[in-house]
């Protein structure tokens, strides 16, 4: 397959290495999310919506703001909302679109296939920013270059400290080699407020060990079980009954039949 | 269900020689439904384990199908394997002398069986590899329900998927290695196969490899 112009990334399913010269002059494309600049208006789903062509059932309110109450195949962007008491006594109200960068796929019932947000990939590639950030009226949704969204973070985040959010920061966590989804945040130090955004994701050890080392060791121990039976029979050769087993066989049995009739008969 | 030892047919080969039936008819179709179920678990499963094995799961209608396909032989393999334990059960319970056999497995390997203790049916090598798939049966059935996503991996949290996804490839890998030797040990000892084939081994080949099962069956045989 002739891959060498297109710019890939990386490919499922192989182990050899992927053609990763022609990296984007520009860097990568991520999200940005600017929580301090969010108002909830929710502008985001229905664009959302929109666009993806997307009509969830209308459910019910069960008395909280975030509405539907969770992502779902037909729901592919959700603003979730969280109170916190901050240590002055003040409430603060807390905002967070959909779980990104985690937890977001979900399987249909229906089909039992997966949906989810494509970052509007359908946009994207003919230079178009994915639709949520197109209409968000406050710009709290930002999409570029993965560089130039930090640097635009940057920014944010002196001006946050500057009117007393001194934790403001960037959520880009690297135990996960950093996410494509980015958030400022006004308590950087503590993810978890923003309805469970976690504080220190990693990749499970145990995805690691099935995912990595055990599939090469495992291949080649079980190849080499095999070759171990092929050296063993050129070289001891295999285990077989000639003639003279055979006739001290039939001996035996011959022996053998007549004790237990002398015995019968006795 | 099982047919006792005792009461078994005289059979003769083509030079009208006296044969003894190892396994009954029942037994062989048990067993090779077993064994086609692994061989087609063993190639789908590899096909998902890793990509270099993935053209495997074109013997199966393409990567979904094998996906689908795969647990529900899974399923079969275990109820056919099930039966068989059952079958098999009694003849494979270790003694003093499977221990001896066992130390001296240098011998074994190197075609040298004067010494070895005298064995029944099975030897201790058969009899360690029966528990070793029990164990690993157990351990698949148990881990391969708890990642079928369609029907079961709702019910678990993700922690115990993620284990048992980890714990069905590492048992998987056991049974395969198992079933090499499994394979091999019938290549290796002749007439092991006719065995599982045909259902019958010669006198020779009872007396040499397992001559406290050949002592036992031609007592209770008289030939007339």
């Amino acid at each position: 397959m002739a891959l060498q112009s297109l710019d890939i990334k990386r490919m499922s399913a192989t182990t050899v290495q992927p053609p990763v010269v022609r990296e984007p002059v520009t860097g990568t494309v991520a999200k940005l999310i600017d929580v301090s600049k969010c108002i909830g208006c929710k502008a985001c789903q229905t664009a959302c919506m929109e666009w993806n062509d997307l009509r969830d059932e209308i459910g019910i309110t069960t008395g909280v703001y975030d509405n539907p109450r969770d992502l779902s195949e037909h729901s592919w962007t959700v603003m979730r909302f969280a109170e916190y008491e901050n240590p002055n006594g003040n409430l603060e109200w807390l905002i967070r679109k959909d779980g990104c960068p985690f937890n977001v796929p979900r399987i249909s019932k229906k089909d039992n296939r997966v949906y989810k947000c494509t970052l509007c990939s359908d946009r994207v590639a003919v230079g178009q920013e994915p639709a949520c950030v197109k209409t968000c009226p406050t710009g709290a949704i930002m999409f570029g270059t993965k560089e130039d969204m930090k640097e635009q973070a940057q920014d944010r985040i002196v001006d946050l400290k500057e009117r007393g959010f001194e934790h403001a920061g960037l959520y880009d966590p690297q135990g996960v080699g950093g996410t494509h989804v980015m958030y400022v945040l006004h308590h950087a130090d503590q993810p978890s407020l923003y309805h469970g955004l976690p504080d220190n994701p990693r990749i499970s050890p145990l995805v690691r060990l099935w995912k990595g080392v055990a599939k090469p060791l495992a291949l080649a121990a079980l190849a080499l079980t095999a070759l171990t039976g092929f050296f063993h029979y050129t070289r001891i050769g295999p285990n077989e009954v000639d003639e003279v087993d055979e006739q001290a066989a039939e001996d035996e049995a011959k022996r053998e039949r007549e004790r237990e009739r002398e015995h019968d008969d006795a | 269900m099982h047919k006792d030892d005792t009461e078994y047919n005289v059979k003769y080969d083509r030079e009208h020689r006296e044969l003894i039936e190892r396994y009954t008819a029942n037994e062989r179709t048990n067993h090779w439904i077993t064994a086609i179920c692994f061989v087609l678990l063993a190639l789908s499963g590899l096909a998902m384990f890793h990509p270099a094995m993935f053209w495997l799961s074109a013997l199966f209608g393409g990567g979904q199908w094998t996906r689908i396909l795969h647990p529900f032989i899974g399923v079969v393999m275990f109820l056919s394997f099930a039966l068989l334990a059952l079958r098999f059960w009694r003849h494979n319970v270790l003694d003093r002398d499977d221990v001896r056999w066992l130390r001296q497995i240098g011998d074994v390997v190197n075609n040298r069986e004067d010494d070895l203790p005298e064995v029944g049916r099975y030897n201790a090598g058969q009899k360690l590899l029966f528990f070793v798939l029990i164990v690993c049966l157990l351990l698949l059935l148990a881990s391969g329900i708890v990642i079928w996503r369609r029907y079961f991996s709702g019910y678990f949290p993700i922690g115990v998927i993620r284990f048992s996804a980890v714990v069905h490839a590492a048992v998987a890998f056991v049974l395969i290695a198992s079933i090499i030797v499994h394979i091999y040990a019938g290549i290796w000892v002749k007439g092991s196969i006719g065995a599982m084939v045909r259902g019958t081994v010669t006198l020779g080949w009872a007396r040499k490899h397992h001559r406290r099962w050949f002592r036992s069956i031609v007592r209770s045989s008289p030939r007339d």
